[in-house]
């Protein structure tokens, strides 16, 4: 069993205010008051239940490559309110906000990083902004990523948490589902290995686009995932949804992803992938087990 | 009224025009604009989908591959097609047709028609998402040159799902938006009532897609909108069609493709 090292997460604490200590979350599956350091210590996954409470972008990225490898790219791109967007309130608040409470530019952080020795792309999206939604610039970022993995020939993993398509940025959102879409059939073409990683929630056009398009397709149990929400799906159809509807491990029974992976598991997983996928050899600085031995053995019979 | 507000109603007739219910559909369009069209049916993995269609058909002197969304005319109609929204299948069946039209270099005129991809239990089992998505890639990459035009609702990633090409074309009263206005109104005004004003925010009439740079060329309608003549109507579309399709049949294909891909690559570029 896998276990990390290293451990960068530092939970959100959603309800607390600026200067107001927060002692205790509560789980919102089985309702147990947790202490905020036993639950960083567990990567954020309910030492109870086992449910996988949202992560911030950076804290994924942390979890997951070799400390100090992550190289930010494109931190300065930020979204703009081109269609001059108001709802309740101008969409140029809303970015304005948005940006102040999570101290990000966008919706998404990409960048190169090191993991178990695979210089990887990886691409990470962060509900927090905006609800991960893909607007322009978030399409802009996703695709300089995937053409900084063709370019590089460096195998890409993205991470998906969104609620998909950024209404206020009207159409300019929508075909940024085709342009993610463009540079993976790129991407695909010339044999470079993506591993998407689907995480609570992701719906909509990104389901739709760049997430469900990958090789090899991971995702966080109990995740939500889908295209039309439940409640949309209700009031269409007036169906009755069957139970545990659109969770990674619903969509797993009907063949849409390979694997759902608790969150301490996926460094290995993804290790095992990158081992599995990528030409640069296996790296012995870590146990192979069971499913991937027999694999390592079976592909790379001399390997050092 | 304001004047914002009057803007907003002018917008919303546009979507009402949009959805006229004596607007011609795309088999209105298909039998008028072509000869022996012949429907294939099935996405040879799990059913026919009659709220997507397609086939080959003989435009002028060449067989074009025919992909189109269809809204019933009839409640009967209606009920068959699903209100023009697929399910996987439909989406599944139009990439047959998509590598099928590579196989014999037949380029594609797809006709977008949907309010969107269909909302079901079952639409969500058997992979909407996945389906659509496929379609993207495959459509970007399709060493065939690719017409789309829209004849009434673009609706969302239901409708990019048949929708990405060479050219985007806009009857003159069609619209194309990333929500329909009663789901945005509903997700942030959480007030269906609110659709008007999410219409004109939206920025989804074929006008604003031509001054964003993402039509091509929008086509015009007869006097008061295209179920007032239906011949006319579709005089023009073929008339757009057939020389938007001479001009991509004169680019090389490896030319073509990359710049479809730079199409939609500049599409929110920093």
């Amino acid at each position: 069993m896998f276990r990390p090292k290293t451990r960068y997460v530092a939970l959100p604490s959603p309800r607390a205010g600026v200067g107001e200590e927060v002692d205790r979350l509560t789980c919102p599956k089985c309702d147990t008051s947790l202490e905020p350091a036993r639950l960083t210590a567990a990567l954020g996954v309910c030492y109870r239940c086992a449910y996988h409470f949202r992560l911030r972008a950076p804290e994924r990225i942390a979890m997951l490559v070799e400390p100090g490898s992550f190289k930010e790219e494109d931190e300065a791109i930020t979204a703009t309110d081109v269609l001059g967007f108001k709802d309740s309130q101008p969409y140029s608040n809303r970015i304005e906000q948005s940006r102040a409470s999570t101290g990000a530019n966008e919706a998404v952080t990409w960048g190169e990083a090191t993991l178990a020795g695979h210089g990887i792309v990886i691409v990470c999206l962060d509900f927090a902004f905006m609800g991960g939604s893909m607007g322009a610039a978030t399409g802009e970022k996703i695709t300089n990523g995937i053409e900084r993995a063709l370019q590089s020939r460096l195998p890409l993993l993205i991470i998906s948490a969104s609620g998909g398509a950024r209404m206020q940025e009207g159409m300019l959102s929508l075909m940024q589902m085709a342009k993610t879409a463009a540079a993976l059939g790129r991407l695909g073409a010339a044999g470079v290995p993506y591993i998407s990683l689907l995480t609570d929630p992701t719906m909509g056009g990104v389901t739709a686009s760049f997430a469900s398009l990958a090789d090899v397709i991971l995702a966080e149990p109990g995740a939500m995932i889908g295209f039309a929400g439940a409640r949309v799906i209700q009031q269409a159809t007036y169906e009755t949804l069957p139970e545990g509807f659109q969770t990674a491990e619903f969509l797993w029974q009907h063949g849409m992803i390979d694997l759902v992976v608790p969150r301490p598991e996926l460094p290995a997983v993804i290790r095992q992938l990158l081992d599995l996928y990528t030409r640069d050899g296996f790296h012995s600085d870590f146990e192979l087990k069971g499913q991937a031995r027999a694999a390592a053995q079976a592909v790379a019979p001399s390997r050092p | 009224m304001t004047d914002n507000g009057s803007l907003a109603a002018a917008t919303w007739e546009q979507v009402e025009l949009a959805r006229h219910p004596d607007r011609p559909y795309a088999l209105d369009y298909i039998h008028t604009l072509f000869s022996n069209f012949f429907e294939l049916h099935g996405d040879r993995l799990y059913g026919d989908d009659h709220a997507i269609i397609g086939g080959p058909a003989a435009f002028d002197q060449r067989t074009v591959m025919v992909i189109a969304q269809q809204k019933g005319r009839t409640t009967a109609e209606r009920a068959m097609r699903n209100f023009g929204m697929a399910n996987p299948e439909g989406y599944r069946k139009a990439l047959r047709l998509i590598r099928q039209a590579e196989r014999f270099q037949f380029p594609i005129i797809a006709f977008v028609d949907t309010s969107g991809a269909f909302p079901g239990a079952g639409a969500e089992e058997r992979g909407i998402a996945w389906a659509i998505a496929e379609n993207l890639v495959a459509l970007a990459r399709a060493r065939i040159p690719i017409v789309t035009l829209v004849l009434g609702e673009g609706g969302s990633g239901g409708a990019l799902g048949i929708g990405v090409g060479d050219r985007l074309l806009m009857m003159e009263h069609s619209i194309y938006s990333v929500a329909m206005p009663e789901a945005c109104a509903s997700i942030l005004w959480r007030d269906i009532a609110r659709k008007v004003e999410a219409a004109d925010a939206l920025k989804l009439t074929a006008a604003d897609l031509k001054r964003m740079g993402l039509a091509d060329e929008i086509v015009p309608e007869p006097p008061g909108g295209a179920h007032n003549d239906y011949g006319l109507a579709a005089d023009a579309a073929g008339a757009a069609l057939r020389r938007h399709l001479s001009e991509l049949e004169a680019v090389d294909l490896d030319r073509l493709l990359e710049l479809r891909y730079r199409r939609y690559r500049s599409i929110g570029a920093s």
